[in-house]
């Protein structure tokens, strides 16, 4: 299971880190994870801070996270010492709102986007957007000094490493140059263009209708000159997230799906040239030993013992096989992503919603070295 | 829908409505369990298609293709008889149907086909979803619809299953029509809404089959989808599938049995045994457990499929599935299905 250097790297993380970056594909118990790491930090003494999106209600009930806020708020302590639990449940709008009306030249300027239609839509429809403003508030909050350590469990997407592409693809949105063109109508010149374009404006006017295309002629408009601020904020972001001080962890489970999706995780980030620092593989199958080599004697007259031990054997058989294909895909992991520190997380009884349950999960993955 | 005369064969299953969406949360075996609804189909003799709105390479897996399917359909199996049993079946088709393709073909087909890669490049594309959201579920959903008419108009297509996308989104899926249609009062778009609104709330054209997994998380998220579907897509919800139930052993003790029987085992691999066994009773009463939350929650009558040991899922793995759906449609209330 778990070796005693790993988990030290794990501990060593959460302890001298300031920003951990927990990825990886859905339904593996991200959110989970991150908030445990969270606990386990603050029981050490760091004021940590969590920000999750989307958690499971009983999560959140937990954490004391009645609605989405872009204020965290602190979690009851539930150890000794000085150090602090926060949470906060990301609010897509709220980040966006505050982005624009912070690169903003005027009020006016602000209150024009902001009142858009096609922007209103904007962070419940464009995919990318929660990513973006899930590392725009991590930015943030690296800087609040309320913390030392900041934990971002990144959105649950179809591929992780969509929350590495996220403010790229935001910032292309952004600054859509067919529709910066149609909104320079004096330009001569643009004029030629223009023609063009205003009969693709007509005809798109018909099919769409026309005031999707007058929003989004009138939110490009808005948005003039806006790109930089955010273009810069990008940029330094990526400066944030390439830092020493910042590590990604990796969240996976022993499936097939899983892994592909870690592995293909891992690569993106290698590609940008940064490495997975640590590995949780969660919700492993226990390990029996198998099922031992007999052969039960035919036709013995005691049929109900013969069932019993066939059962009893196949049941062992059967968990040993998964655990071995478990073991598999696990090892994969680790062999293929190099020098990551490695900890897992057994099959629980119950999903975790309780401070119990967080303190159940950091205890596997923060074992106590053995003497 | 209504009564089903008698015991409930596979093709009456099948044949309740021509269009079925499989829905459920990332990780509980929904593609699995629209391949397998298609072989149960399709050994029955019904000619299905299976959509992928995803564009992975999941559902083609199952049946041995490698590569994502392609907007063109393929066919993924010939007939749906297993080898061997000499029982012939109809072919399984397979295609994807993106949101991004449904809405390219849109704007194609209504006067923008010459800039079409000029829509892709320029990002115009993801303008127009963000301007109206759901137009893009409310066109795959637009497509399969002129699909369906054109099945009933003759040719030999008599099922189209959906993989339908994971999670929560699948509710947006659903719900988007019935948003636009209020929201868009005139246009293409506009009558598009109309028509799927009216396929989607009719029982005997449109299905939607939750599959879920005898845990807590997913009984919970499978008995909230339902009621948003029913409630505000106004869809017909199929029996749900409840995927990955382990085969229920009743293990007794290790030690008496290999007395009596005179087999000898160490303490070692005694008590190796018997902790599996614990181990193994512990989860199955964990997932009797969550089965009864859901019958609870989510008064629809329930079809369990087994949990398959084995590694990867193939072929062979779907038609031992398929065996397993077969006997539960067959004991399925006549009235409720």
């Amino acid at each position: 299971m778990t070796t005693g250097g790993a988990s030290g790297s794990l501990g060593e993380l959460i302890e001298r880190r300031t920003v951990l970056i927990c990825a990886g594909p859905g339904g593996v118990g991200k959110t989970t994870a991150a908030a445990a790491l969270a606990y386990e930090a603050a029981r050490r003494g760091r004021r940590a801070v969590v920000v999750t999106i989307d958690p499971a209600r009983r999560l959140a009930d937990a954490l004391g996270l009645d609605a989405l806020t872009n204020e965290p708020h602190q979690v009851e302590r539930v150890w000794e010492g000085p150090g602090e639990m926060w949470a906060l449940m990301l609010d897509v709008k709220g980040t966006f709102d505050s982005a624009v009306t912070r690169n903003a030249s005027s009020a006016e300027q602000a209150r024009a986007i902001l009142d858009n239609r096609l922007y209103r839509n904007i962070s419940g429809a464009l995919s990318g957007t929660q990513e973006y403003m899930a590392v725009e508030k991590l930015y943030d909050l690296s800087f609040d000094p309320r913390f030392d350590l900041v934990v971002v469990d990144t959105p649950p997407t179809r591929h992780a490493l969509d929350f590495l592409d996220a403010p790229a693809r935001l910032l292309r949105f952004l600054n859509n140059r067919f529709f910066r063109v149609l909104m320079m109508p004096t330009r001569a010149s643009l004029r030629a263009v223009n023609f063009a374009t205003q009969a693709l404006l007509k005809t798109m006017s018909k099919v769409v209708g026309g005031d999707v295309v007058r929003d989004a002629v009138a939110f490009f408009t808005a948005f003039e000159g806006m790109e930089q601020g955010f273009r810069d904020r990008a940029s330094k972001v990526k400066a944030l997230l390439a830092a020493p001080s910042t590590a990604f962890v990796v969240i996976s489970a022993p499936r097939r799906d899983a892994v592909d999706e870690s592995l293909y995780f891992a690569g993106r980030l290698a590609e940008s040239g940064q490495q997975v620092a640590a590995l949780v593989v969660n919700r492993l199958f226990p390990e029996f030993g198998g099922a031992p080599p007999i052969a039960l004697p035919p036709g013995h007259p005691d049929s109900g013992a013969a069932g019993v031990l066939d059962e009893l054997l196949a049941n062992a058989r059967d968990l040993a096989g998964i655990a071995a294909r478990e073991r598999q895909h696990v090892e994969v992991l680790t062999s293929r992503i190099h020098g990551a520190a490695l900890a897992t997380v057994p099959l629980l009884d119950d999903d975790v919603h309780d401070m119990a349950g967080l303190a159940l999960v950091a205890a596997h993955l923060f074992p106590e070295p053995e003497t | 829908m209504g009564t089903l005369p008698g015991r409930v064969d596979p093709r009456a299953f099948c044949t309740q409505a021509r269009v079925l969406v499989v829905a459920g949360k990332g990780g509980v075996g929904k593609t699995t369990v629209a391949a397998t609804l298609a072989l149960v189909a399709a050994r029955a003799g019904l000619h299905t298609l299976l959509i992928d709105v995803e564009g992975t390479a999941a559902l083609p897996a199952l049946f041995g293709h490698s590569g994502p399917l392609g907007y063109q359909e393929t066919v993924l199996a010939d007939g749906g008889d297993r080898p061997g049993t000499g029982r012939s079946g109809a072919p399984i088709r397979a295609r994807s149907l993106t949101p991004d393709d449904a809405l390219l073909e849109y704007l194609e087909d209504h006067g923008l086909r010459r800039i079409s890669r000029r829509l892709t490049a320029t990002g115009t594309l993801d303008v127009i979803a963000t301007a109206i959201p759901g137009i893009k579920d409310l066109l795959v959903l637009s497509k399969v619809k002129s699909i369906d008419k054109g099945a009933t108009a003759g040719g030999d297509l008599d099922l189209i299953i959906i993989d339908a996308p994971a999670a929560g989104h699948a509710v947006t899926f659903l719900v988007s029509p019935k948003g636009l249609a209020d929201a868009v009062t005139v246009g293409p778009i506009r009558s598009q809404a109309g028509e799927v609104l009216e396929m989607i709330a009719d029982p005997t054209r449109f299905q939607v089959l939750l599959v879920t997994v005898p845990e807590e998380t997913p009984v919970n998220e499978a008995a909230e989808t339902a009621f948003l579907l029913e409630d505000q897509a106004g869809v017909k919800l199929a029996p749900v599938v409840v995927n990955g139930a382990w085969p229920h052993l009743g293990l007794g003790g290790a030690a008496p049995a290999a007395a009596s029987l005179g087999v000898q085992l160490t303490d070692a691999e005694v008590a190796g045994l018997d902790r599996a066994a614990e181990f193994r009773r512990h989860r199955q009463d964990l997932q009797a457990a969550q089965v009864e939350r859901l019958a609870e929650r989510l008064p629809l009558p329930q079809m369990m499929l087994p949990y398959l040991f084995s590694t990867d899922l193939g072929i062979h793995e779907l038609h031992i599935l398929a065996d397993a759906l077969e006997r539960q449609i067959a004991v399925l209330p006549t009235s409720a299905s």
